[in-house]
């Protein structure tokens, strides 16, 4: 029996409803599965175009059904394709390429400039440690040994020579292995900056003692370089990997301390919605940090013990400075686009 | 959508009631959605953290054998600037990516899971119904550090040794098992990342599209007359039964067993106050079915539904 005999023939109207528009179903059904089993490509040009039409076609059937169908086997199964077919029209861009591109090309900056109050906040809460670090460690220097950890402390100690001190900011320290060396500063460094921001989960808070903490390890070195008169060099061996990673350090606590604060003080919307708003903005700037961190562990393996003299330094590390801040503040603007 | 949405009929009422949501697409047409249950979620993380770990291993042995490989070579062992060195950068990258790019990677793909997640059937999606995006998917993961990764290190590091054994070890437990047991104390089993990224992870569905329920109303026999048409019911005779009663009525011809058969012909029979024959239940019941299912499907179209067989007809 030919599929038009089988429409008159049909009794009911609800079955000659379905009897009409089920070639459709099936091919939408046909296209979501090849799509689900990662076939997209094979698809045809007709197909690919024909899905969102096909969707809407089957979210009205849907909707048109479940008004005058007591077919329960029908609308179970229009249901499962609606669903089905929603996640491929309204999935995740398929193509990575395409998201780096809009990431790259102002989505990265956006969201950096979208969480600049934060930002402040943690510059501040950055600066204070360094400057906690510092005071505690010119008090009372064994707030040194309190500060930082083992592994930190070879030659770098309280009351340490200026020769040996010298010796470790430009020393002929052995140069092999600085690409393997950077990999794992990578690698370590990400660990700390995924920490800072995944801890505002809490409020904010454990974001905000990570920073103090990383930070007043910071002052406590620079105290004891300070002593021996080598402030300006310390800044520099620091510097040309340092604007890089603590810029990076600093945009993931302000990630952090965003959704912390985003989650404590809602405003308007209620909780859960701030708090995915504010995670999605946040996991932008993530990104980005990561790949500011591949940056700086880079320049910290090769750049800082090849490069061995302080106005260099302060050349490579303020260039990269500069380098971020531009693409931060003047990349990806819209024209008199909403930016809140 | 008017109405309440506790009697809008085409809810679904599945065996857990407490999981079932409703998600409307930005067409503003409301789907049933059915949480993952919390068994789910935990079967498909161990999954994947076994693959993970299986991974790992095939990278750290893969590079074993390059190293040795190297070594027989000539490549001294101690030379990281040589193939030893790329052999650990390898090492170090792969490892960070698996760790952080795993769950990433597969729930950017089409299916929004990961394999372990894929195994037990569920998937990631966005909890408003709008897209799911690269940046939801990413947030919910970089929040898997704090839950998963970290403590897990922490209790790593003291199987090691350290001073701090116990309280160190301790607080690492209790830190999993606060963020273990998280997605149990919200209804959507939301854990900390699903709550960052505004997700949520539900079962997939797949159903086929049955055949006519009744197919030989539409048919007709060598003399020219439906086989169904032996059978005429009187209004008196539909007026017994409502929509759920129908539906079970559907199962029953669609599973297609004698014994059912015969069993629901019986007892309709003695219902309407009809002699059972026997020998033509399935053309009795498809008869039977499609004359009920008329005759609500008419009513529904005037807005008057009846539920069930207790309800009384408008």
């Amino acid at each position: 029996m030919s599929s038009e005999q089988a429409l008159n023939a049909a009794v009911l109207r609800s079955d000659r409803f379905r009897l009409e528009r089920e070639a459709d179903w099936i091919r939408l059904e046909d296209i979501v599965t090849k799509m689900e089993k990662g076939k997209a490509r094979r698809l045809s040009d007709d197909d690919v175009l024909a899905l969102p039409t096909l969707y809407r076609t089957l979210l009205s059937s849907l909707s048109i059904a479940r008004e005058n169908s007591l077919d329960a086997g029908l609308i179970d199964y229009l249901e499962g394709l609606a669903l089905r077919s929603y996640f491929m029209v309204y999935g995740t861009q398929s193509s990575f390429g395409r998201w780096l591109s809009s990431f790259f090309g102002g989505g990265w900056s956006r969201a950096v400039r979208a969480i600049q109050f934060d930002i402040w906040v943690a510059l501040l809460v950055m600066i204070a440690g360094a400057v906690i670090g510092y005071i505690l460690v010119a008090g009372d220097s064994d707030w040194f040994y309190a500060l930082v950890p083992g592994n930190f402390m070879d030659a770098r100690v309280p009351g340490a020579s200026e020769e040996a001190l010298r010796g470790t900011l430009f020393g002929a320290q052995d140069e092999g292995g600085l690409a393997v060396f950077s990999a794992f500063l990578f690698s370590n460094n990400a660990q700390v900056a995924l920490l800072a921001f995944a801890l505002g989960f809490a409020f904010a808070i454990p974001s905000i003692l990570l920073l103090i903490h990383n930070m007043a390890l910071l002052g406590a070195m620079l105290w004891v370089f300070a002593q021996r008169g080598l402030t300006v060099d310390f800044v520099g061996w620091l510097s040309i990997h340092g604007t890089t990673e603590l810029f990076a350090i600093l945009l993931a606590g302000a990630a952090g301390i965003h959704v912390g604060r985003s989650i404590a003080f809602p405003g308007v919307k209620s909780h859960l919605k701030a708090a995915s708003d504010a995670g999605k903005r946040a996991a932008l700037v993530m990104a980005g940090v990561i790949v500011m961190l591949i940056c700086a562990g880079l320049l910290e393996g090769f750049g800082r013990q090849l490069i061995n003299n302080t106005a260099a330094r302060f050349g490579v590390g303020g260039g990269m400075l500069l380098l971020w801040l531009v693409y931060f503040i003047g990349f990806g603007r819209e024209r008199r686009g909403p930016d809140a | 959508m008017s109405g309440s949405k506790a009697v809008e009929p085409w809810i679904r009422h599945s065996a857990n009631p407490k999981l079932d949501r409703i998600m409307v697409t930005p067409e503003g047409v409301a789907l049933n959605v059915t949480i993952a249950a919390a068994g789910a979620r935990a079967g498909a993380l161990l999954l994947d953290l076994v693959i993970i770990q299986l991974i790992s291993i095939l990278v750290a042995l893969l590079c074993q054998a390059l190293a040795v490989l190297f070594v027989m070579g000539g490549a001294a062992f101690s030379d990281s600037d040589g193939p030893m060195g790329l052999i650990t950068i390898v090492y170090f990258i792969t490892n960070f990516l698996l760790l952080n790019g795993y769950f990433i990677f597969f729930e950017l793909g089409h299916k929004s899971a990961t394999w372990g997640k894929r195994a037990v059937g569920i998937r990631v999606a966005s909890r408003d119904g709008s897209r799911l995006t690269a940046e939801a998917i990413i947030a919910r993961n970089i929040v898997r550090t704090v839950e998963l990764f970290l403590p897990l290190s922490f209790l790593g590091s003291v199987e090691a040794g350290g001073s701090l054994v116990d309280l160190t070890a301790w607080a690492g437990l209790l830190w999993v098992l606060m963020f273990m047991l998280f997605p149990l104390f919200n209804r959507d089993r939301l854990r900390g990342g699903d709550v960052i990224a505004g997700t949520w992870v539900i079962q997939n569905v797949k159903k086929n599209l049955g055949d006519i329920v009744a197919p030989s109303a539409a048919t007709t026999a060598p003399d020219g007359v439906a086989p169904t048409a032996r059978y005429q019911f009187s209004d008196a005779d539909l007026s017994v039964y409502g929509e759920y009663e129908l539906q079970t009525l559907e199962n029953v011809l669609r599973s297609d067993q004698d014994d059912a058969l015969e069993k629901v012909a019986t007892s309709i029979c003695q219902k309407i106050g009809w002699e059972p024959g026997s020998g033509d239940e399935r053309i009795f019941l498809e008869a039977y079915y499609t004359a009920l299912r008329a005759r609500l499907e008419r009513s529904m179209r005037f807005g008057r539904r009846r539920k069930d067989k207790f309800s009384a007809e408008e």
